[in-house]
């Protein structure tokens, strides 16, 4: 890519997420991510401001665009209306477009949120139901979290849920034609182009 | 002026005929809540509200992980919209917080850009043959129940004061990031000064509890607790709430995000297994409940319907407190009236 300034530009909110930034260094302050990781959203600001193309094509193969916890904490605080988190969505899409994402380890999770998040959505509708939220892969989640998944037939019913049955209400199954919609919608947005574009990267 | 100042941060939410969206999240973790609030909607309040089979996910939580574009979101919301314009409905309610942060957003943009909503309509006819109308009015669930909370005080059976004390209850509320931290005109009280959920604790009898993290998110980071690397982001974020409210002695937590309320409750066991503390002073950690929950507890319903089984925190001491009627003897029946096995008991985190 010649020209990644103008790439990320094609994506309609680049331009919304980075007016301009006076470097203040609020969004930083106020960041979750910024406590937990060697993360600055500040930085990456002046990174894509400044436009140097080495250093932008450096943040798409990092691990730095990935540390967002998309709080957006930061959209409220900016004083120049800016949004360093949209910005990330940005910089994470044009990271997997263009395959850079594979070059660093927090980038390559896309591949497992494609096969978990990106699946469900596809396969049954939900982005996150009981059956996905298994508690060997969610010990945190405690003994009573296993406890309702082992009896989810004889306790959904009795909160009112609907759990895998036809019709309205919460955990129903959703229909076939339901899904095809989504799926066929997900054919003609890109969201399917996407989809193979990280999987087969 | 100061009245003029104050009514910017107020909203329109819809009297009646509302479209119900539900949650992935809060039907996953909370599914006795959906059910109660619309069950607070239609026999409490007498409103119409429509829980249409057709929805699905609103990508929300694929989109804040990267991993469905834009343009994606967009259609599968417009497709969600044309749903509620099919049953001739205008006020749309959404289930979730992120459901609610999405649909803020792909409305501004399309605002902001009429060709992208020109984009969603060809996309969608092209998809589905479907086209849709823009809600008229959006408000969260949560903004629902704090339009109608002194319309629902005359009905409560419990009020949220100690019964030993005669104090009102101490509350922490913590508010979704997405409700209006991305929009704040779209939040009761804004992003600084959120009231939907103090509202509701002010006008049930109860205090609220200021601390100094009260704005900090929970911690659900998406990508960081969906990917099980990646998961020390999202609880020591929750510890630093946790640490931040516990010299204040909160009774217990409110929440107005299914993803909030489900960190907040786990949270506490995972830190109590792998550290031996709890923030609470007799070990079984601070309950947490759901909005809805709160409202359906306080109207009377059975805690057991409601779903307080499915916490890991146990909430009979803030039963007790309230003076709660509850029988113990049904909290492990399945539907069928068949006593379950009991759960596993935590090693650290207090039972009973």
């Amino acid at each position: 890519m010649s020209n990644l300034i103008d790439y990320l530009k094609q994506d309609v909110r680049a331009d919304e997420a980075l007016k301009a930034c006076m470097n203040c260094g609020v969004c930083t302050a106020i960041c979750p991510a910024a406590e937990f990781y060697d993360y600055d959203p500040r930085r990456i600001c002046d990174t894509v401001q400044r436009g140097d193309e080495t250093e932008i094509e450096c943040l798409l193969k990092s691990d730095t665009i990935w540390y967002c916890g998309q709080c957006m904490s930061c959209k409220t605080r900016c004083p120049r209306g800016n949004v360093p988190g949209e910005l990330i969505n940005v910089l994470r899409r044009a990271s997997q477009e263009l395959g850079y994402f594979t070059e660093s380890e927090k980038g390559r999770q896309q591949k497992q949120l494609m096969n978990t998040i990106g699946k469900n959505i596809l396969d049954i509708g939900y982005c996150v139901h009981p059956d996905k939220v298994s508690p060997d892969y969610h010990p945190e989640q405690g003994p009573i979290w296993e406890w309702y998944i082992e009896n989810i037939e004889e306790i959904a019913p009795k909160l009112g849920a609907n759990y895998h049955g036809e019709g309205a209400g919460a955990l129903r199954k959703i229909s076939e034609e339901d899904l095809n919609e989504v799926r066929r919608i997900f054919e003609v947005t890109g969201g399917m182009e996407l989809r193979e574009k990280v999987l087969q990267e | 002026m100061e009245k003029r100042f104050w009514n910017e941060y107020q909203k329109d939410i819809a009297d009646d005929h509302f479209f119900y969206e539900r949650s992935c999240i809060r039907q996953t973790f909370f599914p006795g809540s959906e059910a109660a609030f619309l069950r607070i909607l239609r026999e409490e309040l007498g409103k119409d509200i429509c829980d249409n089979p057709h929805q699905h996910t609103c990508t929300g939580i694929g989109y804040h992980s990267d991993v469905v574009p834009l343009e994606t979101t967009m259609t599968v919301v417009a497709r969600l919209f044309s749903l509620m314009s099919e049953c001739g409905y205008e006020n749309y309610v959404p289930s979730c917080v992120t459901s609610f942060g999405v649909f803020s957003e792909v409305i501004e943009k399309w605002e902001h850009n009429p060709q992208l909503l020109e984009q969603t309509r060809q996309f969608l006819w092209e998809a589905t043959k479907r086209e849709f109308k823009i809600p008229k009015n959006i408000a969260h669930p949560s903004d629902v129940i704090f339009k109608f909370r002194f319309d629902l005080k005359p009905k409560m059976k419990y009020q949220l004061v100690n019964r030993f004390t005669g104090k009102p209850l101490r509350v922490v509320e913590h508010i979704g990031c997405h409700y209006a931290k991305i929009f704040p005109e779209k939040g009761i009280g804004k992003a600084e000064f959120p009231y939907v959920l103090a509202g509701m604790i002010e006008a049930w009898g109860g205090e609220v509890i200021d601390y100094p993290e009260r704005r900090h998110c929970c911690g659900f980071g998406f990508r960081q607790y969906l990917v099980q690397e990646n998961r020390g982001y999202s609880i020591a974020n929750t510890k630093k709430k946790f640490q931040s409210m516990e010299p204040y002695e909160p009774d217990f937590i409110l929440t107005n995000c299914p993803g909030c309320s489900m960190f907040l409750d786990k949270w506490q066991y995972t830190i109590a297994e792998m550290e031996h503390k709890t923030y609470d002073k007799n070990g079984f950690g601070i309950p947490v409940l759901t909005y809805e929950e709160l409202a359906g507890l306080l109207l009377g319903y059975d805690p057991w319907k409601l779903g307080f089984q499915l916490h890991q925190v146990q909430s009979e001491p803030l039963f007790d407190k309230i003076g709660i009627a509850y029988n113990p003897d049904e909290k492990y029946k399945g539907i069928s009236g068949r006593l379950l096995q009991r759960p596993a008991r935590p090693e650290c985190l207090r039972q009973e």
